[in-house]
């Protein structure tokens, strides 16, 4: 654990992007005056005719990826999460989404993590919007290697998928040589007597918190589900037959994420004991990244704390 | 159809069913019926998506479907749902309905045929009240930005909205104005002039893809062609009553 390294997932879909705009000329990238920071810029920069900056206006670069896409085209369009999936929601659901075009929307700068700029910047509900879409797939990859695979993974399946990826880095969880597939979630530990579901940068708070727990002889699994819908439904069912308690931890409100999926979920196919780690149904705040992760009770603490009560 | 149906939109069908039978059998639209994916075909965007009526029943007649489907509008099993949607209609491009978003979708395809090096073209038809949506104005300044001239919006301008008149509710004029401040080309014609109508459409299907994008207000009477229908705005979203329906039809055919 403490010698991984760390790489910005951002950085790796600007070259994930580059990449895959070199081997297929079908390829069309938009943004919204961020592709500075959604790392877009990369991809404008090697092949400016496929590349559309749409100004502020999400709205409008929604629509125009679904309509560039009708052309046979795959478009990926992207800017902050917070106004792709919020200003843009009923674009998203009544055109690209209802419509089936292949469209790519891959937010950047999503959850509270954001930090310092606020909750205005912070999506913590970007999920919640984009999983109750029907004919959209939703992706939080934990780290860069899973980030650049699922990426190319998605632009070789047609239809709408709803990537987030952070502001900051995060630890390279995945290693390169390792099989990652869309829609499969990863088993990163093994441990029989609970396991910890995840995603996104809480992968990595959850894989220390197993280890805290380790110390107290708890062997819990922590899985990464890298893809939230759909949901990984064998692996989900797997584990609820080697443990009954399950931990869910995610960067995101309580409500309509992977939380709200996975309690779904077993309740309906084989109900266990849960425990959940994820922001209350609350606003965000500005604050440094490790800071709000600990006031917002995401920290690897936190976790450690829920896991704990599942064994009360 | 929409007796039939029991709901839907007759006013602004009838206000814009000039526009649609020229662009589809006046020569203007290049599409193949029987291939309605044919890559190089020009689009049609019917942003005002609820004047969905008068789109299908063009639609049947260039050969898309048999007209007997007419008949479903808007039944459960239909292909005929009660605002456009491409999966299921052949001939639809795009779902609309929502107002303000097909202006947007219909110039992500004039950039994504000029990107594929087709000389196809992009027509769009919206509503007059629908252009107070905000989205319709960034798809404005884009196109303009972006010199999308082989993109047509047209503007089914009936003057009527659901509260009322639209210079009453809330007025978007100076149209004109407003579409060449977002550098596009204007032309004014009488929605219902068929002459004018093909003049107008021939030209703007000549126009440099490379220029700026032209805006043909189509100066419009909502309910056109029912006397009891025109310009009212009680005929909105309502379907007629059955003597309606006969006496509608009876006008029609005069």
């Amino acid at each position: 654990m403490n010698n991984l390294v760390s790489s910005s997932p951002r950085d790796a879909y600007g070259k994930t992007l580059l990449e895959l705009g070199k081997k297929n000329t079908d390829i069309v990238a938009l943004d919204a005056d961020l592709s500075k920071s959604t790392k877009t810029a990369i991809f404008a920069e090697a092949f400016p005719d496929r590349f559309f900056d749409m100004g502020v206006a999400e709205a409008d670069m929604v629509n125009t990826a679904a309509g560039i896409a009708s052309c046979g085209f795959t478009v990926f369009a992207s800017t902050f999460a917070m106004f792709l999936t919020g200003r843009a929601w009923e674009q998203i659901r009544n055109t690209v989404a209802y419509g089936n075009f292949d469209v790519k929307l891959v937010a950047t700068h999503a959850g509270i993590t954001v930090g310092p700029d606020g909750s205005s910047h912070q999506a913590i509900e970007d999920i919640a919007l984009m999983t109750v879409i029907p004919n959209m797939k939703v992706l939080a990859p934990c780290d860069s290697i899973s980030t650049k695979r699922l990426i190319t993974q998605a632009s070789e399946s047609r239809g709408p998928f709803y990537f987030r990826l952070p502001r900051g880095k995060t630890f390279e969880i995945h290693k390169d040589s390792e099989k990652i597939d869309l829609g499969k979630a990863c088993l990163i530990r093994e441990g029989s007597d609970m396991t910890i579901f995840s995603h996104g940068l809480m992968v990595y708070n959850s894989l220390l918190a197993a280890e805290k727990l380790s110390r107290q002889g708890i062997e819990a699994a922590v899985v990464d589900v890298h893809t939230i819908k759909p949901i990984d439904q064998q692996l989900v069912l797997e584990r609820a037959e080697i443990s009954d308690k399950i931990l869910v931890a995610e960067e995101h409100s309580v409500n309509g994420g992977l939380c709200s999926a996975l309690a779904l979920f077993l309740a309906r196919n084989r109900p266990v004991k849960m425990r959940f780690v994820a922001i209350e149904d609350q606003f965000g705040r500005s604050g440094s990244e490790s800071d709000l992760l600990t006031h917002y009770g995401l920290d690897e603490t936190s976790i450690f704390n829920k896991s704990m009560e599942l064994f009360k | 159809m929409i007796y039939l149906a029991g709901s839907g939109h007759p006013g602004g069908s009838l206000s814009i069913i000039d526009v649609l039978t020229v662009l589809y059998f006046g020569g203007i639209l290049r599409y193949r019926s029987e291939e309605p994916l044919w890559p190089q075909r020009d689009r049609f965007v019917l942003s005002k998506g609820h004047a969905a009526p008068a789109l299908y029943a063009v639609l049947a007649q260039a050969g898309y479907f048999p007209k007997d489907y007419l008949w479903t509008l808007r039944k459960l099993g239909s292909i005929l749902h009660g605002h456009p949607f491409n999966i299921d209609t052949p001939g639809v491009e795009a779902p609309t309905g929502s107002l303000g978003q097909g202006l947007s979708i219909a110039h992500g395809m004039a950039l994504g045929l000029k990107l594929r090096k087709y000389d196809s073209r992009v027509f769009a038809v919206l509503g007059d009240g629908e252009i107070e949506e905000g989205n319709i104005w960034e798809a404005a300044m884009s196109a303009g930005f972006y010199k999308s001239g082989n993109l047509t919006a047209i503007l089914d301008y009936n003057h009527l909205q659901i509260d009322g008149y639209i210079h009453a509710v809330k007025s978007p004029e100076p149209i004109p104005e407003k579409f060449k401040a977002f550098l596009w080309d204007v032309i004014e014609i009488d929605g219902h002039d068929h002459g004018m109508i093909l003049d107008t459409l021939q030209s703007a299907a000549k126009r440099d893809p490379m220029g700026p994008p032209l805006a043909v207000i189509a100066h419009t009477v909502k309910g056109k062609g029912v006397c009891f229908m025109e310009d009212s705005v009680d005929w909105h979203g309502i379907a007629p009553t059955k003597e309606q329906y006969e006496k509608a039809m009876g006008l029609l055919d005069e």
